[in-house]
């Protein structure tokens, strides 16, 4: 089921009388193919909830329409869209066995859609050998752990067979580990299913590693959508290029001088394309090459080993951060003793934004020969 | 012993020694008095040792009257309250304007003076020589006639005891109810409703037993103070309550202490025995129930 969202937006009635609205989603257009699985992604109070509860029905946008399909859901209640929602804290009723939680979606049925009794045990035990919970029907939500508490709320959220599968930061309450395991999990479900799914997450990481289209937002803007490697490769304005990565990109200053990207004293990079002007620069941690003769010099801080990768920890005369950290693989050496540091950098992982809009500047970058 | 165990009691001992001053003791005393024959105040000696209190009581009709009216008290307040607190309370949930305002209103009666609701309940119902009360006042409209519900027939006694009762009681509850409905997660409430969960049963399948701990606590408590009801009847009908017909349990024991008829504290202590295994008697039941509807 295509999900499109058009010019939606949802305002909130804000301070002691009213007075205040607050826009939490702004003027969003969207078209989730049939399919795929959409991970929204932002910082929080981007408006990414929001948005997911105006597409499962439990929050009326101010304007703006939905269409499943060709249907126009907008004015619909949650119970007639089709949508199946796993929530943060899951809300399973803690009250009632796993088997018990699988059916309430299906006990609400009525009318022609009513289920026999033996249909919706087959149904609600299909959905659970799915996610593999079967064994675990007669226990209480509590008796789960998280992991498995995570599982029973999508087999909730898919025993009616929905349309759109809708995930509210479904990792969120897990730990690291098995955080890696879940996302792995929802994907190998969204894959069999082939069900369309939007999920919520602030973790870019979580977002990037699973899903196969990722909008990322700011105040209730989508600012970049895309493949998320397309994205992270190129990123629209520097806030994208700063959410998407860890370690974070650097952020330099810097100017375009003469066909050269000139960062403090050293010219570091050939530029083609761009007219002369100050720039931001932004360096992915894999971006810089330790080099003896390299052409950028810094403050040499410290060393991390990480075993499979090292990072090297410096500061710059053009960086406000108080520490920039590079990631070179492990065999690279780097002259702890000494205090400076100098790097060739990668072209393509450096990205120049402009100064005043924090746009991507669209140039061509070359080592310098 | 240990120093640190030493310490510990020396810690309890304030506690331990008002408590065993002012109710062990007390406790442990009635049931001594309770077997106690033929005591005699003055004197304080007694005859023997046996179960003569105990029949006598059982067998005195204001005992008996007593017990009649205590446990129709507790048949009648305990569920018609906490149901009305039940429905009182979620529709306070289910409205937003206005909300605090009739919060404050049911729980004026908790904080109101005890005698200030007993002048009130005297313009309702007490036939004066001037009036007939409001409330007569009302039926006259209606086109009945009037009813002396203060020393008239026993029903309409018991109906202005229980009528009391509840709206004393109903305070205290709605505001344990309405804090337990607002604190049932909102998730679970969005998780209903994409399930195209009817209101019933949202209310029966999931409110109902999210609050259930709380709900449990006032139908025990409930039973409790209602089967230990005095002073409501006290304040509707005046301290001589066997002559009115309207004494409870607690009542009897207390004429039975200082009375007109008082200075038997043999008899008094084994009503209040009988009361105490009444009591936890109910109480186990209620236990033994709740363990299948409660969750926790």
């Amino acid at each position: 089921m295509k999900v499109e969202l058009h010019n939606l937006t949802k305002k909130f009635a804000g301070g002691a009388r009213g007075k205040d609205t607050v826009t939490a989603v702004d003027n969003l257009s969207l078209e989730i193919p049939d399919g795929k699985l959409v991970g929204l992604l932002g910082p929080s109070g981007c408006g990414k909830s929001t948005t997911l509860f105006m597409i499962c029905g439990l929050q009326k946008p101010t304007a703006g329409k939905i269409f499943f399909g060709e249907d126009d859901v907008t004015g619909l209640p949650p119970e007639a869209r089709g949508v199946g929602v796993v929530f943060q804290n899951y809300a399973l009723y803690p009250h009632l066995t796993v088997r018990q939680n699988i059916l309430f979606p299906l006990q609400n049925l009525k009318g022609k859609d009513k289920l026999s009794k033996s249909e919706m045990l087959r149904r609600a035990e299909e959905a659970a050998r799915l996610v593999q919970i079967d064994g675990l029907m007669d226990r209480r939500p509590n008796e789960l752990s998280g992991g498995q508490q995570q599982r029973v709320a999508i087999a909730r959220a898919m025993v009616k067979m929905p349309r759109v599968l809708l995930l509210d930061e479904p990792l969120s309450n897990l730990d690291a580990r098995l955080r890696l395991q879940t996302r792995e999990e929802i994907r190998r479900i969204q894959r069999r299913t082939g069900i369309t799914t939007v999920f919520v997450t602030h973790d870019q990481e979580e977002a990037m590693s699973i899903s196969d289209i990722i909008v990322v937002m700011k105040e209730g803007v989508v600012q970049q959508t895309g493949k998320p490697q397309d994205v992270y490769d190129n990123p629209v304005n520097l806030f994208v290029a700063k959410f998407l990565g860890t370690p974070p990109i650097n952020v330099f200053e810097g100017r375009i001088s003469s066909g050269k990207l000139v960062m403090g004293e050293d010219a570091v990079l050939n530029v083609s394309g761009a007219q002369d002007c100050d720039v931001i620069v932004g360096i992915r941690p894999e971006g810089f090459i330790p080099d003896e003769n390299g052409a950028l010099r810094c403050t040499l801080t410290g060393v991390e080993v990480m075993g499979r990768d090292k990072s090297v920890i410096f500061t710059s005369p053009c960086s406000k951060a108080p520490s920039i950290r590079a990631v070179v693989n492990a065999e690279s050496v780097v002259d702890t003793s000494s205090h400076e540091v100098r790097f060739t950098l990668r072209p393509v992982k450096v990205l120049l934004f402009d100064k005043i809009t924090e746009k991507r500047l669209e140039c061509e970058l070359s080592q310098v020969k | 012993m240990k120093f640190q165990h030493f310490k510990g009691w020396i810690y309890l001992l304030p506690a331990i020694l008002f408590l065993g001053a002012f109710m062990v003791y007390p406790l442990i005393d009635v049931f001594i008095y309770s077997v106690e024959e033929g005591y005699n105040f003055a004197s304080q000696t007694y005859s023997g040792v046996g179960g003569f209190n105990f029949s006598y009581v059982l067998h005195d009709p204001y005992f008996l009257q007593a017990l009649k009216n205590t446990f129709l008290l507790v048949i009648i307040t305990v569920p018609t309250s906490t149901l009305l607190a039940l429905l009182i309370s979620v529709g306070l949930s289910s409205i937003k304007p206005l909300r605090s305002l009739y919060q404050t209103i049911y729980f004026l009666p908790y904080v109101t003076n005890t005698l200030a609701v007993g002048l009130v309940f005297m313009i309702l119902f007490k036939k004066t020589a001037y009036s007939d009360g409001l409330v007569n006042l009302l039926i006259n409209w209606f086109g009945g006639s009037s009813v002396d519900f203060i020393d008239g027939p026993y029903w309409a006694k018991l109906f202005v005891l229980c009528f009391y009762t509840i709206w004393i009681v109903l305070p205290f509850k709605i505001l344990l109810l309405t804090s337990a409905i607002s604190s049932v997660d909102q998730s679970y409430y969005n998780a209903a409703r994409v399930d195209g969960t009817s209101r019933f049963r949202i209310f029966t399948r999931i409110t109902l037993p999210m609050i259930s701990p709380t709900l449990f606590y006032l139908i025990v408590t409930g039973f409790i103070g209602a089967f230990k009801a005095y002073s409501d009847a006290v304040a509707l009908f005046g301290t001589d309550l066997n002559a009115s017909g309207m004494n409870t349990i607690v009542g009897y024991v207390y004429d039975m202490l200082y009375g007109d008829s008082g200075g038997y504290p043999s008899y008094a202590s084994a009503a209040a025995v009988i009361l105490f295994a009444i009591v936890l008697t109910i109480t186990c039941i209620n236990l033994l129930i709740s363990r299948k509807y409660t969750h926790y």
